[in-house]
């Protein structure tokens, strides 16, 4: 239930203006308290919006692995996620309550017969070395992927080079703009993103967005006189531009105004086509912009 | 949080603060309004319509965002103007707004009151930003946030008094407001508690924790009063199951909790998900206020999407996965289901259905007097259903771009299309994570039959990143990444039809793909939003004419009205400030 990217956005925002505010301005709050010498924990998302539990005792972490391993591991699962027989229990709603074995050992002990959990004789000790060691995995809204495909190439380049020649080719061409471009963008899915959008992201983690070409305006004014340039702002009130000699001009376009504003933008046809590709088009082109190395 | 300040009532407030106790500071301007606020609010004046007084978070119960205040219309709206402004600062040091009218380090500056569980090591990253409703009763505004609460004077913005929660920790992604009842405000904390405080002085009365923080609940939602009801729903990003609760608002103790998922065998809806385990945690979050018909005691609200969000097979691949993504009907006094209508089955890119829902009554087709539910989802359907059985009547496809379905079944619930899932080479989908439309309320006018939905037009590509045939967890499993906007709207729809009327395509400079605010629509024939480049927007609720507009910056929750002293004011939330306008006098 990710709510709206704005709010991350301006979380984002605020942290990096954060970031730059110099020392004197610093949160009061991000000085300990006087005596209590804790590190303060800063939240900045839902990434890091949860504690850590402290850190257990290895030991009890080493006897606990090992009773989970004979015991539990075969139904749960070694990484607690579960299996075909068990559920996960790193999501499990009693083990992330549980602190040291004290919710898990009635499940332990008494068994959940009805859903094929066994009992097991283990002392209230052993539960805790067990839940030492299941207390381990940590559990995140977030989860991080453990296996990433390795490519996201599954496309036909054949296909991709037929396809290009044909809806591409007016404006791009695999000798001319794009020569290189998969050496330029060697990250595959930076390229996909590019060529599909210029200027959005390689994700998470990816490389940083190819800066996408700017917009141009062309403003008629009510006397005729035309006005271009680039595109710095524009809503349904004004619009602001910059002249290729580097004046900064704005205007005022109230409802009732005669001025005309023409925007162009150069990703206009990549628009139009977005909404006409199929999956299988796009996998297809990537596999053949690949190959323009 | 801002930066320290220093100043004698600060010191003094910080000192008390870490003694544990509450804090009043310098009491003067409390004790002269004790006698404007003493009255409270009784639960019965959240049955009227919405008015001079704004006392739930909808407004009033109908959730339609439509106000009967016709002193600002479209004959004077041109005469609207800044009656006043003030920056919110928040957290545990600083004794009042920085900014606007009275502001500043002042003697006689505004008690704090600080509470909570936390050791105050806690810092939150992140300006404050106003993402909620704002209470106005007896001419004060109560004001949320994540971790903060304030009492402002109606009238000019001037700080009573402010209360903040020393957090555990949570998802900070939004407060939506602060509910009422009598003198007691009742507010929700990222870290699970339920707190309640005096609306005279700030002072806290109890706080409870309702859910829980180490399975990683957080709460978000501004609680809702109907009668001797609280009620609160939660959020969560871990699997956890979803549950609305309600509570006695003089003591906090709980009345009764539904779950939105299946808990345990028998339960209905058990058979639509994989098995029990996957059920438990299915998630179906009620993370916004519902609304209420007080002639059949229903409490109706939205569900938010099945857990693990973008994965199919742990829930069962196909399967409804009930009842999450869906209008769901409860009754207020035994929290037992009446109904319930999904909206999204199986749904695999967390778009949930929480949105505020909207009541209304009217002629239908010819059909005579209906009472109905409206409501505009975030996966790009909108549907208008029988407020007594949950019955569909129409639903529509309001957003032009949308490719995640098949077409709709005999039911009118859109087919998912497995394909649009995700997958390893990419799945262009449309929307993005982010949906057709989001939290930010629809309005609807009864003058125009229409209801008025921020809607943003908008496309992505979900990469499968997880191949473990466990799935992941959560929000998990997927890169989904942005790739661009065919444009943000404001879209006009017919509840008779389900078609669009109009649409207002924002102006906006190519690449900026931020999402409108909620919206407000007045008997002064009115429709009120915020753009995406910054400015508070006045159109004509008919056609979508442009009629007065201000350059506030971006704002952040939906505009609201209220009347004092005979004077409307329209009130908009712009990150960590307010703007209130009134006609020039």
């Amino acid at each position: 239930m990710r709510s709206f990217a704005i709010g991350i956005i301006v979380i984002g925002l605020a942290a990096a203006l954060h970031a730059q505010q110099g020392r004197g301005q610093r949160p009061a709050a991000q000085t300990p308290p006087e005596g209590r010498g804790q590190t303060p924990r800063t939240v900045t998302s839902p990434r890091d919006a949860y504690p850590s539990r402290p850190a257990a005792d290895p030991g009890a972490v080493e006897r606990g692995k090992a009773l989970y391993s004979v015991n539990c591991q075969f139904c749960h699962g070694a990484d607690t996620r579960g299996g075909d027989s068990g559920p996960s229990l790193l999501r499990s709603g009693v083990v992330l309550d549980d602190q040291h074995g004290e919710l898990m050992a009635p499940v332990i002990q008494n068994g959940r017969t009805d859903r094929g959990m066994p009992k097991f004789n283990f002392t209230a000790e052993q539960i805790a070395d067990i839940a030492a060691f299941v207390h381990t995995f940590r559990a995140a809204g977030y989860d991080e992927s453990r296996m990433k495909p390795p490519s996201i190439l599954v496309g036909n380049a054949a296909a991709g080079q037929s396809y290009f020649a044909t809806k591409c080719g007016a404006c791009h061409s695999p000798s001319g703009d794009l020569k290189g471009i998969a050496t330029r963008i060697a990250d595959e899915r930076l390229l996909q993103q590019t060529w599909l959008m210029p200027g959005t992201g390689g994700g998470r983690g990816g490389p940083p967005p190819v800066p996408a070409p700017p917009s141009r305006v062309t403003v008629t004014l009510p006397s005729g006189e035309k006005v271009s340039g680039v595109l710095d702002r524009v809503d349904d009130f004004g619009v602001a531009l910059r002249t290729d000699d580097g004046a900064f001009r704005s205007f005022r376009t109230p409802p009732s105004s005669k001025t005309v504003v023409d925007i162009q933008d150069p990703l206009k046809p990549h628009k139009d086509l977005l909404q006409t590709y199929t999956d299988a088009d796009i996998h297809n082109v990537t596999a053949y912009l690949v190959t323009l190395k | 949080m801002k930066h320290r300040t220093a100043c004698p009532a600060e010191a003094h407030v910080n000192r008390r603060a870490k003694a544990g106790g509450f804090v009043m500071a310098a009491g003067a301007v409390v004790v002269a309004t004790l006698s404007a606020q003493s009255r409270g609010l009784d639960p019965a004046e959240l049955l009227k319509p919405l008015g001079e007084q704004w006392s739930s978070y909808s407004g009033d119960y109908t959730g339609r965002r439509y106000s009967s205040l016709t002193q600002i219309n479209q004959g004077t709206v041109k005469n609207l103007t800044l009656a006043w402004t003030v920056r919110l600062t928040g957290g545990a040091a600083g004794s009042g707004p920085g900014a606007g009218p009275g502001g500043g380090q002042q003697p006689g500056a505004p008690p704090v009151v600080v509470g909570g569980e936390g050791s105050g090591d806690v810092v939150v990253g992140g300006n404050i930003t106003l993402k909620g409703s704002i209470l106005a009763v007896n001419g004060v505004l109560y004001v949320t946030a994540p971790d903060n609460v304030w009492a402002l004077d109606a009238q000019n913005g001037h700080t009573l008094w402010r209360y903040f929660w020393k957090t555990k920790g949570g998802t900070h992604i939004g407060n939506r407001g602060a509910a009422m009842w009598n003198n007691y405000l009742f507010f929700v904390t990222p870290d699970d508690y339920f707190v309640s405080i005096d609306a005279r002085t700030g002072k806290e009365r109890w706080h409870k924790e309702i859910a829980s923080f180490a399975q990683q609940y957080f709460l978000t939602s501004a609680p809702m009063v109907v009668g001797n009801h609280v009620m609160v729903g939660t959020g969560n990003d871990l699997d956890s199951p979803g549950f609305l609760q309600s509570f006695d608002p003089e003591t906090g103790d709980l009345q009764w909790k539904f779950y939105t998922v299946p808990m345990n065998p028998g339960d209905p809806g058990l058979d639509t998900w994989k098995n029990l385990d996957a059920a438990r945690h299915g998630g179906g979050h009620p993370w916004l206020p519902g609304v209420y018909d007080a002639a059949s005691h229903l409490y109706i609200f939205g569900t938010g999407n099945p857990t693990p969000a973008y994965m199919s097979t742990p829930r069962g691949e196909g399967m409804d996965n009930l009842f999450t993504c869906s209008i769901v009907a409860v009754n207020v006094d035994t929290g037992k289901m009446a109904w319930y209508y999904q909206t999204s089955p199986h749904d695999t890119h967390d778009w949930d259905s929480a949105q505020t829902p909207v009541l209304i009554d009217g002629d239908f087709r010819g059909s005579g007097p209906r009472n109905m539910v409206l409501t505009a989802s975030r996966n790009g359907y909108y549907f208008t259903l029988d407020r007594h059985t949950g019955e569909r009547m129409i639903s529509t496809k309001f957003s032009e771009t949308v490719n995640w379905a098949k077409g709709m079944n005999e039911r009118g619930q859109p087919v998912r299309d497995p394909k649009k899932d995700h997958d390893i080479g990419g799945a262009l989908v449309s929307a993005a994570n982010g949906g057709a439309t989001n939290w930010p309320p629809p309005a609807f006018s009864p003058d125009t039959g229409l209801l008025y939905v921020p809607t943003a037009e908008t496309f992505a590509m979900y990469y499968l990143s997880e191949t473990d045939p466990r799935g992941a967890m959560g929000l998990g499993g997927k890169d989904e990444i942005g790739v661009g906007s065919m444009g943000t709207y404001i879209t006009a729809i017919d509840y008779k039809t389900g078609r669009t009327v109009w649409r207002h395509k924002f102006r906006a400079a190519p690449g900026n793909n931020r999402s409108a605010s909620g919206l407000l629509t007045t008997a002064g024939k009115l429709l009120f939003g915020g753009d995406i480049s910054g400015n508070i927007v006045a159109f004509d609720p008919a056609n979508g004419g442009i009629l007065w507009h201000s350059t506030v910056g971006q704002v952040t929750n939906a505009p609201e009205t209220y009347m004092v002293d005979g004077r409307q004011y329209l009130l908009v939330g712009v990150g960590d400030s307010l703007f209130a306008f009134a006609l020039y006098q």
